[in-house]
């Protein structure tokens, strides 16, 4: 959980604290600074919730508290 | 499991039921592409796509009528992972991320982002510190949850508050949307056309509650994703020959540099956290992150968001169900960026520079809807020209063409010089983004009056056929009143969705999380909380916006909750810490909504499936 929330953190704020920086990094026409905020963060959004997901599944079953 | 035997025939084959749905819709606006090219005038494919796509809603709804209570308020708690994902994407997208978001994007460049993200990060605090747990307590509203966990009226009180307040905002924003469409695309006043669209919101609401609005929510998510990604797959594949836009238009976003350079525009657009004179600002930057916290929080607080996590079936579908909520999100906010960037280069391209006389039908259309379009030839030499780059508020003044960001979307078809039945599409899939998002927010106050102050406060010997007329009656009311609220047009929609997030977020998060996570919180911690972030956020948001009040530290009021949110938490640390332990059956409540097994302790069994 520490660490998703960790990663949501990345995505959410520091990747974008750089944006002019990486804005100097152009790939196929997208500067990546604008590019991580216009669609990276958000691909790592959508990762990061199915992950989530799958993780606490596990984490009941293992620990005997999942639903019958 | 009894319960989805019932039902079995329609749950099993929801696949096939929506499948055909989206065959159906494609080919009916397959034949209106055909009738068009065989000269079936404009308003007539406009007509034919807003009634027939209302038409559809209220016929689901009537489906779907019902006069059970879980069925009515938490759609019998059947609805699958994947469908109520698809569910919740309608009930979140709502016309600010649809008619305005691509358009935000368009006039403020890469500060727009903010919204971007900001709207789509919130989900993974969803999944994380909340869905699962309100899932487990099982009740049919938020304020039930904070009723229960701080044991009393008072905190379900400052709950339906807050609700209220957020909730109305927000659907302020959405009859606004539904307004401008409706006028455009049945060439009808701005004011009336308002009124017009709210009997289409009450048509599916009224019917048959979270049932209803869940099955319609679907049907409008597969219209709405649809009506986005067509017009811009279009473009990417006639201008690059590539259909994925979100590809193509780093291409676009070339040109743009290149043009703006031509043109003379200083702020460019993927230049980030930079003022109009195109210098980096720092006001920009902390409004930026401002914004994105905001209306992160806010999308975990967002009473008609979180009521939708109790449709589940159980709290492993509610995880999943998060993570297909934000991909389907995803796939809108995805290809806004490339929207915004199309778009703009389509102006630049084909718009500026042209003689004014000779601007192609739409101007004139667009220009009759209220201003939201202006263009006046200021040097008289006959030729669009631009002379500055200022967004006025919602508004992106070039000099002698005026854009407001609400019609980005919707006219950029016709910009681009696509058919008219892309236009009408585009016009449905906003309408029932509005629509999807008014219905659920109805539904969330209409709720939170009925349930919450009539049933538990007022009337709890109230029979179900009384407390269900009185949720209509009061259904009625609000979307009345937000009608003529939007009728004075307070602001741009995206800003006052903005200020519903931020309301919702300084009032409901800390009381929320807090509530779930730390079980020392007390009840009288978490209403001063509640009351007092609430209260700084709200009275920041007006004194800001209506009594001229100069901002704390250049932070707009779209992010208030910057303000509200930590008073929030601070204040019901305090309080909390100084009033007497919770007792012991409400820490049993607490770690027992926490774990997914077992029964939840210390509510009245039977409301809990």
């Amino acid at each position: 959980m520490w660490v998703i929330l960790a990663w949501w953190f990345v995505f959410s704020f520091l990747v974008h604290l750089f944006a002019v920086q990486l804005n100097e990094i152009v790939i196929f026409g997208f500067p990546l600074g604008f590019y991580m905020a216009a669609q990276g963060s958000l691909i790592a959004f959508v990762v990061l919730c199915f992950w989530n997901a799958k993780a606490q599944n596990r984490i009941d079953e293992e620990f005997g508290v999942a639903e019958d | 499991m009894a319960y989805e035997i019932g039902r079995g025939g329609f749950l099993a084959n929801l696949g096939k039921v929506y499948g055909i749905y989206t065959g159906g819709f494609i080919a009916f606006t397959i034949l209106l592409a055909i009738l068009e090219q065989l000269g079936v005038p404009n308003h007539i494919i406009g007509y034919a796509f807003m009634f027939l796509t209302i038409a559809i809603y209220a016929y689901i709804g009537i489906l779907s009528r019902t006069t059970e209570l879980s069925e009515y308020y938490v759609a019998g708690r059947v609805v699958p992972a994947f469908y109520n994902g698809m569910a919740t994407g309608a009930d979140w997208m709502s016309a600010a991320s649809f008619i305005s978001m691509a358009g935000g994007l368009f006039i403020a460049g890469y500060n727009g982002l903010g919204y971007v993200v900001g709207w789509t990060g919130g989900y993974v605090l969803v999944a994380i510190l909340l869905a699962p747990y309100l899932r487990k307590f099982g009740q049919f509203t938020v304020p039930d949850f904070l009723g229960t966990r701080y044991e009393g009226n008072v905190a379900r009180i400052c709950g339906v508050v807050v609700l209220f307040c957020a909730s109305f905002t927000y659907i302020v924003a959405q009859t606004f949307g539904i307004g401008i469409i409706t006028s455009r695309f049945l060439g009808i006043p701005f004011e009336i056309a308002i009124f017009a669209g709210l009997v289409g919101i009450l048509v599916c609401s009224m019917l048959g509650g979270m049932r209803a609005v869940t099955w319609t929510q679907v049907a409008q998510y597969i219209i709405l994703i649809i009506a986005y990604l067509v017009p811009v797959i279009w473009l990417s594949t006639q201008r690059y020959g590539i259909p994925i836009p979100e590809l193509t238009y780093g291409q676009a976003l070339k040109q743009i540099a290149e043009l703006e350079e031509q043109l003379g525009i200083v702020k460019h657009h993927v230049a980030p956290f930079t003022d109009a004179q195109g210098q980096f600002s720092w006001t920009e930057f902390h409004n930026f992150w401002a914004l994105v916290l905001c209306l992160m929080i806010g999308t975990a607080s967002l009473p008609h968001i979180l009521m939708r996590y109790f449709t589940t079936p159980n709290v492993r579908q509610a995880r999943e169900s998060v993570g297909w909520s934000i991909f389907f999100i995803f796939l809108l906010y995805f290809t806004a960026p490339a929207y915004a960037a199309f778009a703009k280069l389509e102006v630049y391209q084909s718009v500026i520079g042209q003689p004014i006389a000779s601007l192609p039908a739409w101007v004139q259309s667009w220009s009759q809807v209220g201003g939201l379009l202006t263009i006046a030839d200021g040097n008289g030499n006959g030729v669009l020209e631009v002379t500055k780059y200022a967004a006025a508020g919602a508004v992106l003044d070039l000099g002698e063409i005026k854009i407001h960001q609400d019609i980005i979307v919707l006219s950029m078809p016709e910009i681009a010089g696509l058919p008219y039945v892309i236009s009408g599409l585009v016009a449905a899939g906003g309408l029932a983004a509005a629509l999807s998002t008014a219905d659920g927010l109805l539904l969330a106050i209409a709720n939170a009056l009925s349930h919450d102050i009539y049933y538990k406060m007022i009337n709890p010997n109230a029979s179900t056929v009384k407390r269900l007329v009185v949720a209509r009656t009061l259904l009625i009311l609000v979307a009345l009143v937000a009608a003529a609220t939007a009728a004075t047009r307070p602001s741009g929609i995206i800003q006052m969705v903005a200020w519903a997030f931020s309301l919702a977020a300084s009032g409901l998060f800390a009381p929320l999380v807090l509530g779930i996570w730390w079980k020392r919180t007390t009840s009288i911690g978490a209403i001063c909380g509640m009351i007092a972030g609430f209260g700084v956020c709200l009275y920041y948001l007006i004194a800001t916006h209506y009594f001229g009040m100069p901002l704390w530290f250049g932070i707009r009021n779209v992010s208030s909750a910057v303000f509200g949110l930590p008073v929030a938490f601070i204040v019901t640390w305090l309080v909390s810490l100084v009033t007497p332990e919770p007792s012991k059956e409400m820490q049993d409540f607490v770690d027992s909504i926490r774990i997914p097994k077992g029964e939840v302790h210390g509510v009245a069994a039977g409301a809990h499936h």
